[in-house]
């Protein structure tokens, strides 16, 4: 029996039953659409998370005093100020993976322009910081090293407080505001940014030279972090052991001693953030897989009773000249043609689902070529799987007792 | 003549539940080209038994069964569906037509399993087939929509369509009134004159009158073995019937 012929009498006895297989074929196209729909969503909302964290610098490495949380136990405050200024300059000095490092020290408080005021942080930081962390500047200009030097009272602000601070629609560079009674002169205007990964207003800060904010803000000699950036995400690692190195030798730490200190990478964020994206994904991924093996097995149940029911079919044509192969490659072809029908609207239906949810709902979610990849495969199998025993069961009928069947 | 099927002392053991069943009992006999042969017997005579036998549905225990010159009992399954597919054509007593399929496409379906043909060619045979049963009108009407009487023509199309070697019908007047009975023997009649070799399975005596031949089954061997030298014309039995009542 040839293809085309074989094509015809699936098409023949699907086109026979359209209910029945429609009905059947739901249980595919919703597997697959949520299989494909859910991947998407998984994936949409892993790349939104990559991309904001590497808005934020995806190379960046923060520096911060004390070890690690042991047990849950926090520990005394003077691990809090390991963290020196040599350090920092060690840091610039030596580390080669790193092509920028910045001072943090940082107050939080009230910032006031006449008549408003608006709570915000100031971050005591070098000028390395902006490009360290992916800002740039709206107007005005960066502060100098000789300002840093002379612990200037100069500062740049952020598009929130524009807007808090000066309600007018002035321009905010020249004016100055007062924070904790200290008068600063606003330099400069961040550039807007808008919410960071973990829902921060990015636009919310001040910053200043670390001098200003350690000796005239804080009245502190330690730093609250140092922020370094890698030369590229792939060198973070890198950087973070020669970071360490750099500090446990000027912190002259025994090798048995624990660091005093913890380094992080975003990288090394980002890479927590995409696992937990993963097994979220994974997790969407195999409910809407389960729900795929179900259609499956109605594929199979109808395929079951479609033999039995036509029994006397299989003998007649058993009888006329139909090999067992033939009628095998019937019945197989006959659920494979549901899956696939199934497989390619579901296909279509999930793509559909997504540009929804994206354009309408407003969620990330990108459909994967793999993932109509992988469902497509899926159906075929599902198919060949699922209507493998029924056909089976049909192909070895003995042509006499199919004929006789009632 | 010809000889289309040969039987060489023929039989075939059942194992029924550790108890052998003897349904065909050393069976011989010869079919030539061109004969109409009856097959008679009660139940349990092994009728079906040689049916199926004929039909290469089934193989023989012992014993050599030759169709058109082809040895049929050591064949596998698949042999024996192509043999079918060339050699035999199966008329049965509830048509086994399929449902939801119109003439043509029923007429054709043997012709679907021999790839010698292509569509153009299944086609142009179904009606050829159909026109000599005279269906000529009725080629798009689906089963459900035709007497019984019509759906056993289409049957019998069915069965010329691929010029079997040998017509085998089973009871093929056992689910027909006796007009329409009558008339589908006018039509086995007609195919016999025009050479066909036709062998007909049945337990209703009346229907020997017609045939040129007559074996009669029992206990699985072969009572009696008598030509027809009087062969009753189906068309004057017709004729001599009372008018339908409507």
């Amino acid at each position: 029996m040839n293809i085309p012929n074989l094509f015809k009498i699936a098409l023949k006895a699907l086109a026979n039953n359209k209910m029945r297989g429609f009905l059947t074929m739901l249980g595919i196209i919703i597997g697959v659409a949520s299989v494909i729909s859910m991947l998407a969503i998984g994936q949409g909302s892993k790349d939104s998370i990559r991309e904001q964290i590497s808005e934020m610098g995806s190379n960046m490495i923060m520096v911060q005093p004390g070890g690690d949380m042991r047990f849950g136990a926090r520990q005394s405050a003077s691990s809090m100020e390991t963290l020196k200024l040599p350090d920092f300059e060690a840091i610039r000095r030596e580390a080669r993976y790193i092509n920028g490092a910045s001072p943090t020290v940082t107050a939080s408080g009230q910032f006031i322009n006449g008549a408003q005021n608006h709570p915000s942080t100031l971050y005591g930081v070098n000028e390395d910081y902006l490009r360290i962390r992916h800002f740039s500047l709206d107007n005005g200009a960066m502060f100098s090293e000789q300002e840093i030097a002379s612990a200037a009272k100069v500062c740049i602000i952020g598009q929130t407080l524009v807007r808090e601070l000066f309600p007018d629609g002035s321009d905010p560079v020249g004016r100055v505001v007062r924070f904790q009674k200290i008068p600063f002169l606003i330099i400069g205007t961040l550039k807007s940014k808008g919410a960071n990964a973990m829902g921060m207003d990015q636009d919310d800060m001040v910053f200043a030279p670390y001098s200003t904010v350690q000796k005239r803000v804080l009245a502190i000699t330690h730093l609250h972090g140092i922020t370094a950036s890698a030369i590229k995400e792939e060198y973070s690692e890198r950087a973070i052991s020669e970071i360490s190195a750099i500090l446990r030798s000027n912190h002259r730490l025994k090798p048995t001693d624990d660091d005093d200190f913890t380094i992080r990478s975003m990288e090394e964020i980002a890479s927590t953030m995409s696992t937990v994206m993963d097994t979220l994904t994974i997790l969407l991924g195999s409910v809407a897989g389960i729900s795929l093996l179900v259609g499956g097995i109605g594929i199979m149940n109808i395929m079951y009773v479609s033999v039995t029911e036509r029994t006397r079919e299989i003998g007649l044509r058993m009888s006329i000249g139909a090999k067992s192969r033939d009628i095998l490659a019937q019945f197989l072809l006959e659920s494979i043609l549901i899956s696939l029908t199934g497989g390619i609207i579901g296909a279509l239906l999930g793509g559909l689902f997504a540009a929804l949810l994206t354009n309408v709902v407003g969620l990330t979610a990108s459909v994967q070529p793999w993932s109509v990849i992988l469902s497509f495969g899926v159906c075929t199998l599902t198919g060949v799987f699922f209507g493998w025993y029924p056909a089976r069961k049909a192909s070895g009928l003995d042509p006499i007792d199919a004929l006789r069947y009632e | 003549m010809k000889e289309i099927i040969r039987l060489d002392n023929i039989s075939r053991e059942f194992h029924v539940g550790g108890e052998v069943v003897h349904a065909l009992r050393g069976l011989t006999c010869l079919i030539r080209e061109g004969e109409f042969v009856t097959i008679m017997g009660s139940s349990g005579s092994g009728k079906s038994t040689l049916h199926n036998t004929l039909g290469c549905l089934d193989t023989p225990t012992n014993g050599e069964y030759y169709l058109d010159g082809v040895s049929v009992r050591k064949m596998g399954r698949n042999a024996r569906a192509t043999l079918r597919n060339r050699k035999i054509g199966f008329v049965f007593q509830c048509y086994n037509l399929l449902p939801k399929s119109n003439a043509v496409e029923n007429v054709e379906l043997p012709l679907l399993y021999n790839s010698a043909f292509s569509a153009a060619a299944r086609r142009q045979k179904a009606i050829e087939a159909l026109t000599a049963v005279g269906l000529a009108d009725r080629l798009r009407h689906k089963s459900n929509q035709m007497s019984g009487g019509q759906m056993q023509r289409v049957a019998i199309a069915r069965a010329l369509v691929n010029d079997p070697a040998v017509i085998l019908a089973d009871e093929a007047t056992g689910n027909l009134d006796s007009r329409t009975s009558c008339e589908i023997l006018i039509l086995f009649q007609r195919l016999h004159l025009q050479g066909r070799t036709i062998i007909f399975v049945t337990h209703n005596p009346e229907i020997a009158q017609y045939s040129s031949r007559n074996i009669l089954l029992r206990d699985g061997r072969i009572q009696s073995d008598t030509l027809n030298s009087h062969v009753h014309s189906a068309a004057e039995t017709l004729a001599a019937m009372p008018p339908p009542e409507d």
